[in-house]
């Protein structure tokens, strides 16, 4: 196998009693995006600046294209950061700032130049060499910055959240042009962030994160609809939770019971789950078919009828409410626009049902 | 209401303008007068320009102007490669409640008066004095040493009185320096030295340009310091000024030579300020 | 004669007291003096005797003069200056009002130092001053370590060579001058003369400036570097040279050979003052003999009062003695009224002599 760009290898930080990163190992292949998602506070942005220099693990290694950084600082190692404000320098015009760090190389003048009007090219802003930091916009600082970082070729491209600070629009915008600029420049991106969106949409691959471990590392598809733990399936994307028990189990399949007395079917990744164990139902609201008669989703594995609670619309992402009449519980269903169910009304009777696949169950301990 | 208004804004004003009038332009304009006039006779003056002429013409009084500025200059200087890394360690090393400490250490030499403080330099400088003594226990010199009377006693006592006029716009300018402007020049491969050359020193530039020049006006203006810790040669411009106002009776020179002071120190000011391509507005602003 | 001036005394003292305590209503005496020239027992004497109250301002000669120049002769009521800067800067400036002799009782006063200052402080027939305070200035020296200094040229032998100070201020030029075997007092009526005495000076006074240590500026100063040791000879007033002698008994004061230079302090009346019989009241109420003795044991210097020596300690008197038997009394030179224009002679002198290396 190819060497991977960065590995970690049982890296552990700990500030004190606290540990920030606890035994983490990872591998980043050679030219791929990479992506630490988690919650504020969950150790990602120490991983990163581990990697970058500014913190010494408290053990563990961090090696890139096979070689230990550990004794590398910061302004040797073949990794550059853009830092989650960029951190342009306002004291210097573009070109200045994209031609930093060749000065510090100790390239000529010229090679300098031209250097920088190829990285101005390239991030689809020639000609703006002259003009001030303050002058950019938002998403031109944006390209700038990772042409400052890109110039110098790294090995390792790491992003500490650099779309916390754009606004929405703008944000998608950049979450699309951010990845065709990783294919553009050919490089190993680790990008880290606490929004699932930006993680699904531009990774190959994006670990989990919380309290200092991985929870999962895998692909945008199957974190979405293979979550390995109720932290994940909890935190990537949208999900109704229902408290249940065991009912019986064989297999990967379960039959559960919910708190309110109604019995669904789903998949659990532990095998032959024991009757009576306290265990949550994860299921999407995406997944679940709404129907206006129960024949549509009499072949699911669970199906439900119910009275429309409230309809919440968000264009794509548009739901309705629905109060089951057997148990009373409200589950959120995603609403599809194709024009079916216009005029949905609070009160109306609907009928909905999902395939036991989309039910992943967790064990939650205890009886 | 529009005049309601403008009454506001007036009275609003009128404090400024009244500290403006009162203590800044007339007393400068009385001065100004004072200074062209020229004694004629016992009570009797006449318009004249005879006491810049005086300034002029006389060398011992450019020499002592020429001599302060360049100590007042060099005690800047001193103090700001001195000052600089103190600042930075109060703004950006110094965590939790080590930073207020500093910062009221850098305050404490200001709770007593100036003479107090000159004469603390006297007790430790002198030649039966503290570091003289030191020394000879140490066996490091023979005899007593006089380490006080001579230029650089006037040089320690000016840094010393300064250094906080300097280390306050110091960190304030580099608290606002972000962190991660450091990081990144370091990640993209810069040393200590081209870090602070480029990065920091560029950040901290109105915080040097306004410490500079409180610190040199400050040293230039001195009396005490350069009085008290000086030898017997070392003549301050001030000194001279306060010799004709008080001792000779001779306000008129000395509202010249006052004159002469505010001109010489905006020239140097403004010549500085163009040779390092600051402006007061950019530092002030 | 006796009886008659008691009398003549004892009306007056009954009559300002009266005016004091009964006619006036009681004022603010805002008094810029000397230190030691008005203690603190003394005020509060004052105070319970007249009523009025007395807020003190310390300075000395030449802020005095600034102060009043700068307000005209204003925000003081009562002023001590030294009997040779009255008329010179009252004939330039105007910043005092001519003294009321009838309110002065002048038989508490020394009459020949009374009649001195009178003639010393008159402006167009008008008299600005009356004495009050007198002293002498001379060598303060550790008559072991600088047993060869006898006179203010000695100051340059090489004997206390780095460790001499004195002032550069007028005393110490006039004091050179004469210890130079020249006349300066002689020549103060005439500018070309004095320029040339003051000439021969500023050469001494440079040849002389590498046996200097530093050049003191305030009595404390001195003080510490006599008390350290570092200096062993200077040009200073006779009471620092008492005081020290109190804590080493080789420090003292010693008449240089061409004789001491005597100032007198006096009293005068600033042009705005605004309580004129507070200052008279304060003036008859210090000169009388018993408080003059308190302000000479507080300041260490004489006074003119008579019989204000009768109060005085023993140890005081004893140091006064030694200091100055009796053909150096006579030997004292008291600083004629200062001509205007002098100052600026003796400043150029004083400023090269600074610079100079």
């Amino acid at each position: 196998m190819e060497t991977p760009d960065l590995s970690c290898i049982d890296l552990t930080k700990r500030f004190g009693d606290a540990v920030a990163v606890d035994n983490v190992s990872f591998e980043v292949p050679a030219g791929s995006f990479f992506s630490i998602l988690g919650p504020s506070g969950c150790g990602k942005t120490t991983i990163m600046r581990m990697i970058a220099g500014f913190l010494e693990p408290t053990s563990g290694d961090i090696q890139i294209k096979g070689q230990s950084v550990l004794n590398v600082p910061p302004n040797k190692r073949p990794v550059n950061m853009v830092f989650q404000h960029l951190a342009l320098f306002p004291m210097m015009n573009i070109a200045d700032n994209i031609g930093y760090g060749l000065r510090r190389q100790g390239l000529g003048k010229l090679e300098i130049e031209k250097k920088v009007d190829e990285a101005l090219d390239r991030i689809g802003l020639p000609g703006i060499g002259k003009r001030q930091v303050n002058e950019l916009s938002g998403g031109q600082k944006q390209r700038v910055a990772i042409a400052r970082c890109m110039v110098l070729e790294p090995d390792v491209l790491l992003l500490d959240e650099p779309l916390g600070a754009l606004d929405l629009k703008l944000r998608e915008q950049m979450k699309i042009e951010l990845k065709s600029l990783q294919h553009a420049f050919d490089t190993t991106f680790v990008y880290i962030t606490h929004d699932q969106s930006e993680a699904l949409v531009m990774s190959d691959s994006i670990a989990v994160m919380n309290a200092g471990q991985f929870e999962q590392v895998a692909g945008p598809e199957d974190l979405y609809y293979r979550p390995e733990t109720a932290f994940v399936a909890g935190f990537v994307g949208d999900a109704n939770i229902v408290k249940g028990q065991v009912v019986r189990s064989s297999g990967h399949d379960v039959e559960l019971r919910t708190e309110y007395g109604t019995h669904i079917k789903g998949v659990s990744k532990t095998r032959d789950m024991a009757a009576g164990r306290a265990a949550e139902i994860f299921v999407r609201p995406e997944a679940i078919r709404l129907a206006k008669s129960a024949d549509e989703v009499a072949e699911l594995d669970n199906f439900l009828s119910g009275k429309v609670e409230q309809t919440l619309f968000n264009g794509a992402a548009s739901r309705v409410l629905v109060k089951a009449d057997t148990s009373g519980e409200t589950i959120e269903v995603g609403l599809p626009q194709s024009g079916r169910f216009d005029g949905i009304r609070p009160g109306q009777e609907v009928h909905f049902g999902w395939s036991d696949k989309q039910s992943n169950v967790f064990e939650t301990g205890g009886l | 209401m529009t005049s309601g208004r403008s009454l506001g804004f007036y009275l609003l004003l009128a404090p400024v303008l009244l500290w403006l009038a009162l203590l800044v332009i007339i007393p400068h304009v009385d001065l100004a007068l004072v200074s062209l006039r020229e004694r004629v006779g016992v009570g009797q003056y006449a318009l004249s320009p005879a006491n810049y002429l005086t300034f002029l013409n006389e060398p011992l009084y450019l020499v002592t102007f020429a001599r302060t500025a360049v100590m007042s200059i060099l005690a800047t200087i001193i103090t700001l490669i001195i000052g600089f890394p103190v600042a930075y360690y109060i703004a950006k090393m110094a965590r939790g409640k080590l930073q207020p400490i500093l910062f009221v250490l850098c305050l404490v030499p200001f709770w007593v008066s100036e003479l107090v403080r000159t004469f603390g330099w006297m007790i430790l400088l002198r030649e039966t004095g503290i570091i003289s003594s030191l020394l000879q226990w140490l066996g490091l010199v023979s005899g007593p040493v006089e380490l006080l009377y001579n230029d650089a006693a006037i040089m320690i006592g000016l840094v010393y009185t300064s250094m906080l006029f300097m280390v306050v716009p110091l960190v304030t300018t580099l608290s606002s320096l972000d962190d991660s402007l450091i990081e990144a020049g370091y990640d993209l491969g810069g040393s200590s030295a081209s870090v602070f050359r480029e990065i920091i020193v560029p950040h901290a530039m109105p915080g040097i340009v306004s410490g500079c020049i409180v610190v040199f006006m400050l040293s230039l203006g001195n009396y005490l310091t350069p009085i008290m810790l000086g030898g017997k040669d070392s003549l301050w411009f001030t000194e001279l000024i306060y010799s004709q106002f008080i001792v000779r009776f001779n306000w008129e020179l000395g509202a010249a030579f006052g004159f002469m002071l505010l001109f010489l120190s905006t020239a140097i000011v403004w010549t500085a300020l163009k040779l390092s391509g600051q402006s007061l507005e950019k530092t002030m602003g | 004669m006796i009886s008659l001036s008691m009398l003549k005394t004892t009306t007056a003292a009954a009559v300002l007291s009266l005016a004091a305590t009964q006619i006036a209503s009681a004022e603010t005496l805002r008094l810029l003096t000397w230190g030691g020239y008005a203690p603190e027992e003394v005020i509060e004497l004052f105070e319970k005797e007249t009523g009025h109250t007395v807020e003190v301002t310390k300075s000395n000669n030449e802020e005095m003069i600034a102060k009043l120049r700068a307000t005209r002769g204003g925000g003081f009521d009562l002023a001590q200056p030294s009997q040779d800067r009255i008329a010179g800067p009252q004939a330039e400036f105007g910043i005092y009002k001519p003294i009321d002799l009838s309110k002065i009782d002048d038989s508490l006063f020394i009459s020949s130092m009374l009649e001195a200052t009178k003639g010393n402080t008159t402006v167009d027939g008008e008299v600005y001053g009356v004495p009050h305070v007198w002293g002498t200035s001379g060598l303060v020296l550790d008559t072991e370590a600088a047993a060869s200094v006898k006179d203010y040229v000695d100051l340059c032998s090489d004997d206390v060579k780095g460790k001499v100070s004195y002032r550069l201020k007028r005393p110490t030029l006039i004091g050179f001058a004469y210890s130079m075997g020249l006349d300066p007092f002689a020549a103060y009526g005439d500018e070309a003369a004095y320029k040339e005495i003051m000439e021969k000076v500023e050469a001494k006074l440079i040849e002389c400036k590498g046996n200097v240590k530093a050049y003191w500026g305030g009595g404390d100063e001195l003080m510490n570097l006599i008390r350290s040791g570092e200096v062993v000879a200077s040009m200073a007033w006779d009471t620092g040279g008492w005081k020290l002698n109190g804590e080493m008994p080789n420090v003292t004061f010693v008449a240089p050979e061409s004789g001491s230079l005597g100032w007198i302090d006096t009293f005068v009346l600033p042009a705005k003052g605004k309580a004129d019989d507070a200052a008279y009241a304060w003036i008859n109420f210090v000169m009388r003999p018993e408080i003059a003795a308190k302000i000479t044991n507080v300041a260490g210097n004489f006074t003119a009062s008579k019989g204000g020596d009768a109060g005085v300690s023993e140890e005081l008197k004893a140091k006064y003695q030694k200091s100055y038997p009796a053909a150096d009394v006579d030997n004292i030179k008291w600083y004629p009224p200062v001509p205007a224009g002098l100052e600026v002679i003796e400043g150029g002198v004083l400023d090269r002599v600074k610079a100079a290396n």
